[in-house]
């Protein structure tokens, strides 16, 4: 009976969640999959009309836009992030004083959400305003960064932002790799006479590849989604320079009125998360079962 | 066990009763954006009207510019088979809920209040689907206005132009005096707000047909990349820090003297009224020059939903609002003019007596066009492919030939 119990509780608690993750999620997706293939406009409606929506999708300017923006925008955050993040932590890990002060000044950022990041940083890179204005005011006339209001540049705004409110949470997660790793060989490296520079490159970082992996999971995803960055920081503007996917996304399926584009381009964002996500729990898995 | 479960199902039960019930039948349920100060004063108007005839005001009011956060509320409530009494809404919307088929008739009122005698027939297009009234407009904001401080039209000659050669040598005049000609915010509609006035201010025929008709050979002809061009020339009269400004920190320039002129809709007014400004004496309203006798609008409506209860209230409330009164005192505090053309023009200040005229006269000569920048002149899709290109072209991606010929492919992609 006692046994009986103990085999049905945790599944009849789990029971509600999985199936509101089951028709929420996975049924939303299955919902946005079929009305990419339907000729939805402001409302659902379910005529279908096969891959055309796919086929217009490819073949937009403001597309391609989002795409090339996207793969600058993602390499440099996830490239910066993590090298900046790692420095960092390295830095913290020379057993300096005071470590559990400074940890969460780093880390602290991440405590804000995207759209306050966004607007402080809209505000001090606006050269009428921000720092431009101040090292004009404070002599340096010629002093010029106006990076927000150039369609060229207006980009790299966005991942400086992204870069600023990431990079802590990402120390956080290689400081507690570099913790991880077991003191005892680090000794026998030393006795080996192997330098501090040459005991991280050889031996820690190699060590730490599953953080970097994680590192890399996590802010793969943050970049795809980013939404609530651009639209506080940039507004997808000067003129439609900095749009993503998710912005794109939204502007089709809810103010331009052309559901099944929106539809489209959400179930291509859900193929790049997936050629992340699955790689990533394939290897996790089989790591698990060698243990 | 089995007492609980039954208790919560009728307290669920209960809830959704009286959520149902909130809007009873002499309730007007209204969806609106109208949340600033001068606007929900102005709509106040409206509701106490209502509670005169013991019509009640259910306010829903979902709040964000261009009700673009109202629209997605909307369809979640339609969707949800509960639709409010009337909901404001803006042009080609308005169509898009028509074809959906989930509107309501307001034949008997008009026919009985004369509205087809008095309602210009550009708005009646929106107003009317398959020859039913289906909304009762409130107000015809128009777009091809010129706002310019009057100190610094002086010092750079005096003269309101008239002409697009004129205009140019008033911007540059008001460039050598130091100030900045044209306050403008890079936002796309913003952008595309200018190009109304300019592709208007090719002839009546080219607005028709490039914006209303969009006829490729129009959207993509030379008159069209001489419409760029002048873009080209405006673009070179803004600040430099002009992108992402919102429409009131422009006029702001303009009020204190920063910049020397504004083009935007009659909203703007009520800015410079606000900072104590007075017509033909601090600023002028002029046309966009080129365009006198001519009117791109846009249009408020509440559009009446096909409800089970309360016909009656939503009846009385389509009366209230194409009441003359009501249109009087409504559009002089929001600064647009009423929607029909038989309202007395004596409340109403310099400018707003001119957009009456301007309004009649161009609705008598078959110049009264929906404004594409606001979404009446085409459906969303392809107002915002419209955008794209205006804001891309403005920000110096494209040449006026590329840009004219891109307006060509974004619109039938958007098509």
């Amino acid at each position: 009976m006692k046994d009986r119990l103990q085999e049905w509780v945790p599944r009849l608690v789990l029971a509600p969640s999985f199936l509101l993750v089951l028709l929420f999620v996975y049924g939303f997706i299955l919902y946005t999959g079929y009305l990419s293939m339907t000729d939805s406009r402001m409302l659902p409606s379910y005529g279908f009309v096969g891959l055309e929506n796919y086929q217009k999708l490819f073949a937009l300017r403001h597309w391609n836009t989002a795409l090339t923006n996207l793969a600058i925008f993602g390499i440099l955050y996830i490239l910066i992030s993590s090298l900046l993040g790692l420095f960092l932590a390295i830095l913290l890990d020379q057993k300096i004083r005071a470590e559990g002060l400074i940890r969460p000044i780093y880390l602290y950022p991440m405590a804000l959400s995207f759209i306050v990041t966004g607007t402080a940083w809209k505000w001090f890179l606006d050269p009428g305003i921000g720092l431009e204005n101040v090292m004009q005011q404070w002599g340096w006339e010629n002093f010029e960064f106006n990076w927000i209001k150039d369609r060229d540049f207006a980009i790299y705004t966005v991942v400086l932002a992204a870069v600023w409110q990431s990079s802590g949470f990402v120390m956080a997660m290689f400081l507690a790799g570099l913790r991880g790793v077991d003191n005892e060989i680090i000794k026998a490296a030393q006795i080996d006479g192997a330098s501090g520079f040459r005991i991280y490159r050889k031996i820690i970082i190699p060590m730490m590849r599953p953080v970097f992996l994680s590192a890399f999971v996590v802010l793969a995803h943050l970049a795809i989604k980013a939404y609530d960055l651009v639209i506080a920081l940039t507004g997808g503007g000067p003129g439609r320079a900095t749009e993503l996917p998710a912005t794109f996304m939204y502007s089709y399926t809810f103010t331009r009125n052309q559901m099944g584009i929106g539809a489209s381009s959400a179930i291509i964002m859900l193929i790049m998360i997936f050629s992340i996500i699955v790689p990533y729990l394939y290897s996790e898995l089989k790591s698990g079962e060698q243990k | 066990m089995k007492s609980v479960r039954g208790l919560k199902l009728t307290v669920s039960a209960a809830i959704m009763a009286a959520a149902a019930t909130t809007a009873t039948a002499s309730d007007v349920e209204v969806l609106h954006w109208w949340t600033s100060g001068g606007e929900a004063a102005a709509l106040n108007v409206l509701k106490e009207d209502l509670s005169g005839k013991g019509v009640g005001w259910q306010d829903m009011p979902v709040a964000g510019g261009g009700g673009e956060a109202a629209m997605t509320a909307l369809r979640a409530r339609v969707t949800a088979g509960n639709a409010p009494t009337a909901v404001q809404m803006l042009g080609f919307d308005i169509k898009d809920w028509a074809n959906e088929g989930v509107l309501g008739n307001l034949n008997d009122v008009a026919a009985a209040e004369g509205w087809d005698d008095v309602v210009p027939a550009a708005l009646q297009e929106f107003s009317k689907h398959d020859g039913n009234w289906i909304a009762a407009p409130v107000n015809v904001h128009s777009t091809n206005w010129v706002w310019i401080n009057k100190s610094a039209l002086d010092a750079a000659g005096g003269k309101a132009p008239e002409t697009w050669e004129e205009m140019v040598s008033v911007m540059e005049a008001m460039k050598e005096n130091g100030i900045t000609p044209l306050a403008h915010g890079g936002q796309a509609w913003q952008d595309a707000t200018l190009f109304d006035a300019v592709v208007l201010s090719m002839g009546n025929d080219f607005y028709k047909a490039s914006m209303i008709d969009l006829d490729p050979e129009a959207l993509g002809g030379e008159q069209m990349v001489e419409v760029f061009n002048r873009m080209a020339t405006l673009r070179s009269m803004v600040d430099d820090n002009f992108s992402g400004r919102d429409w009131n920190l422009a006029s702001a320039m303009v009020i204190n003297g920063e910049a020397g002129m504004q083009m935007m809709g009659d909203w703007a007014k009520g800015e410079f009224l606000k900072a104590g400004l007075t017509a033909e004496e601090d600023f002028v309203c002029i046309r966009f020059p080129g365009t006198q006798g001519s009117v791109t609008f846009n249009s408020d409506q509440f559009v009446m939903f096909d409800i089970e209860e309360g016909g009656d209230a939503q009846q009385a409330m389509a009366a209230s609002v194409m009441d003359p009164g009501f249109q009087s005192a409504f559009n002089v505090v929001k600064g647009s003019v009423p929607a029909r053309t038989d309202v007395p023009n004596d409340d109403f200040g310099y400018c707003g007596k001119k957009g009456m005229a301007d309004l009649a006269e161009a609705g008598s000569n078959g110049g009264l066009f929906g404004s594409m920048a606001h979404g009446h002149a085409a459906p969303a899709a392809v107002k915002n492919a419209v955008y794209d290109v205006v804001t891309a072209h403005f920000n110096g991606e494209f040449e006026a030939e590329e840009a004219a010929q891109e307006l060509v492919n974004a619109v039938e992609a958007a098509m």
